[in-house]
């Protein structure tokens, strides 16, 4: 009978972790998305410092100009578990934009304890929560399985986007709109932003579409969510620290019980 | 308290024969801490625990939150990207928040599907169930306002639809809807009363929850047999229980351990995955998500809500002899509160003199289709408003509302129960008694103790 119930119990477990969330593509599926393999991944995995910059860059010299970072303060660049910069590196990058001050009343160099600038002008979505705002994976059937397995997807479906033109083009009602495999329903208003080897990296790495496209997908997952490392760490200690406390319960219980449970025996 | 014969509180030092002339409060607490109970229970009785611990987390955490939080249309998104930013712990604070909505949920279903199995809501126990239900009830409108708060886009979308619904009953919908709202759309009054009563309902809460173990420790525990404790004798009614605090509380404890492994690797290493995407873009009143998708917790009764169209007979029968004022909108409100007032009304409409399903064959298998339903719901409210999902959303709805109305009161009559244990005594001694096989020193595993 117990058992019985306990199989139930099970099921709903199962079903809880693997089948109730159910999260739709907005399109409906037309799209698609390439599981590229990035480091913060997984449990244990962390942002790759050099990826990040590499990013930023990308970010910097390409995205920056119809794109703003709103939410994100410019001194976390400095941050550990991120991009790690030097104070003065931070500072130094900072100048490179100029920030409306209200107290002025007049435009300045940004300094770090500002935030990088929301950019209006192009109509250009803010890029701050981009990478958690978008879901690269679904299903199968609304089961929310390959979430559980891939992960959401954010990082994912920017990579996918950006190396995801075909080069056809067709104009409706004045507006240009661009092929995109990774975009739901595939016409999308942003011109190729990347077409490889636009930015040279500090670090010589390659340059090539597939790596500008992810180095900034992981730059705006760090953007979205910059204490990622000091979850996972914190989720990680939790945990070894519950399965302890839960093995000397087990023990505890066991013994305490073991009077009651013999008087029967 | 009343019921099972057992020790009193009795004031040892000077002190304590003090206070407890004065005000017995020591005695209340070591009444409610040492409360005979059944010794049979098993792992099913430990989501009162898990649920007690969900509040507080709830509770302490949300406080905190609201230390940083700004309940206003134009800063409330960006007050919640300052938690995650720029405050000290501010993002465990957060997901521990959003998941612990979703463990708390998870334990009330566990809690609700165990009491419904084992008969726990039968008599004497029908005001613990109804406190119970009430108990759920403003949990979910705790969690709906608190999901609203965030000013996602399903935050407002979400509050859209759902608010809408109370637009639907006839005569007053209008009115009360420009209530709820504080004004005629969704808009900085709604976040600001949203946000006053998702801070004062988790108390009211707190409040019932201490009337329902008020409630179940006046008429003593059910357990998985369903036969009452005996109570002729202190020395028999100690035969058949063990006192909670240290039996229970260590086991439920033990149990709550091993479920926040779970919900820390959640909260560590996947806390959107129970989220919506869509809720990390700010609320826009111009732009409608594709799909607005309650949270998991609510789509078993969205997918009712959603079933009921005006093409279904039934409410073109219902439609046609109120003369339109039910109209298919109004009746899918009806029956989303109506899975409910049917839950709640069980006690009444089971009509066996067996409590538990353990000695009830036929209920066994119908109950085991009602937790299928319930996931099959749960998987249709999350999938589009077309067909086939639409017809068995149906179909499904039909029988959440079978179970109770038709199934319960018949099997009363047509089931024949197999014979029950005498007393939780021989109950606990048949499961635990040593196996005559192999094996001389450790008793065997067990998963009933």
């Amino acid at each position: 009978m117990m058992a019985f119930f306990g199989k139930i119990t099970l099921n709903i477990f199962a079903f809880f972790f693997l089948t109730a969330t159910s999260i739709f593509a907005a399109g409906g599926g037309d799209n698609y998305v390439k599981d590229y393999k990035f480091s913060f991944e997984g449990p244990l995995g962390s942002f790759d410092q050099n990826q990040l910059q590499r990013g930023l860059k990308v970010y910097t010299e390409i995205c920056s100009a119809c794109h703003g970072l709103k939410y994100v303060p410019i001194r976390t660049l400095g941050d550990e578990g991120g991009l790690g910069y030097s104070e003065d590196e931070v500072r130094a990058y900072a100048e490179n934009y100029e920030i409306f001050d209200p107290e002025l009343d007049d435009y300045r160099p940004a300094k770090p304890t500002d935030h990088f600038p929301e950019v209006v002008d192009a109509g250009a979505p803010d890029l701050s929560l981009m990478a958690k705002a978008r879901a690269g994976f679904h299903g199968p059937m609304g089961t929310g399985i390959n979430q559980f397995v891939k992960g959401i997807g954010g990082a994912e479906y920017i990579a996918s986007l950006l190396a995801g033109y075909t080069g056809e083009e067709k104009e409706e009602f004045g507006t240009v709109f661009y092929e995109n495999t990774a975009y739901p329903g595939r016409w999308i208003a942003m011109a190729p932003p990347l077409y490889g080897e636009d930015v040279d990296y500090d670090d010589g790495h390659s340059n090539e579409l597939k790596y500008e496209a992810m180095d900034v997908a992981a730059f705006l997952t760090w953007a979205a969510e910059p204490k990622m490392m000091a979850r996972k760490h914190v989720g990680f200690r939790a945990v070894l620290f519950l399965i302890l406390l839960s093995a000397l319960l087990y023990a505890t219980n066991k013994t305490l019980w073991a009077p009651i449970k013999k008087k029967v025996a | 308290m009343a019921g099972i014969p057992h020790d009193h509180y009795k004031p040892g030092s000077k002190g304590e024969k003090w206070l407890h002339s004065r005000l017995p409060i020591v005695g209340l607490l070591y009444d409610t801490l040492m409360i005979p109970t059944p010794k049979n229970l098993n792992w099913m009785w430990i989501w009162g625990i898990v649920l007690t611990f969900c509040l507080a987390l709830q509770i302490i955490t949300g406080i905190v939150l609201a230390m940083h939080y700004t309940p206003h249309v134009d800063e409330a998104f960006a007050s919640v990207e300052h938690i995650m930013r720029n405050v000290n712990g501010g993002h465990m604070l957060r997901y521990l928040h959003a998941n612990g909505a979703s463990l708390f949920f998870i334990a009330v279903y566990c809690h609700i599907f165990r009491g419904l199995y084992y008969g726990s809501y039968k008599a004497p126990r029908e005001v613990t169930w109804i406190i119970g239900m009430l108990i759920y009830l403003l949990m979910m409108g705790t969690a709906f306002m608190g999901y609203v708060l965030p000013w996602g886009q399903m935050s407002f979308w979400g509050a859209t639809v759902i608010t809408g619904l109370f637009g639907a009953i006839p005569f007053i919908g209008d009115a009360l809807q420009t209530l709820l709202l504080g004004g005629p759309a969704v808009d900085n009054a709604t976040l600001n009363r949203f946000f006053s009563l998702h801070y004062l309902f988790p108390f009211l809460i707190a409040g019932l929850v201490i009337v329902h173990i008020w409630a179940f420790h006046t008429t003593g525990n059910n357990n998985p047999t369903g036969v009452e404790v005996r109570r002729t004798s202190k020395e028999e009614a100690e035969k058949d229980t063990v006192p909670f605090w240290p039996y229970f509380v260590i086991k439920d404890l033990f149990a709550l351990a091993v479920i926040l492994v779970v919900f820390f690797a959640v909260v560590g290493f996947m806390p959107n995955y129970l989220g919506h995407p869509d809720n990390y873009i700010e609320a826009n009143p111009l732009a409608t998500p594709a799909h607005i998708v309650p949270e998991w917790y609510f789509l078993p009764f969205y997918a009712i809500l959603r079933a009921f169209t005006a093409d279904v007979w039934v409410v073109m029968i219902v439609s046609f002899f109120t003369g339109g004022i039910i109209d298919a909108k109004f009746f899918g409100v009806l029956a989303m509160f109506g899975a409910i007032l049917v839950m709640a009304l069980a006690p009444w409409l089971d009509t066996s003199s067996v409590r538990s399903a353990r000695y009830r064959p036929m209920l066994k298998l119908w109950f085991a289709i009602l937790v299928f339903d319930f996931f099959f719901l749960m998987w249709l409210g999350a999938m589009p408003a077309e067909e086939p999902y639409a017809s068995l959303s149906l179909i499904a709805s039909t029988y959440w509302f079978a179970y109770f109305l038709v199934i319960l009161p018949l099997l009363g009559v047509l089931e024949k129960p197999l014979p029950q244990p005498k007393t939780i005594e021989e109950d606990f001694n048949k499961s635990h008694a040593k196996k005559p096989t192999i094996e001389p020193s450790p008793p065997a595993e067990v998963p009933a103790e």
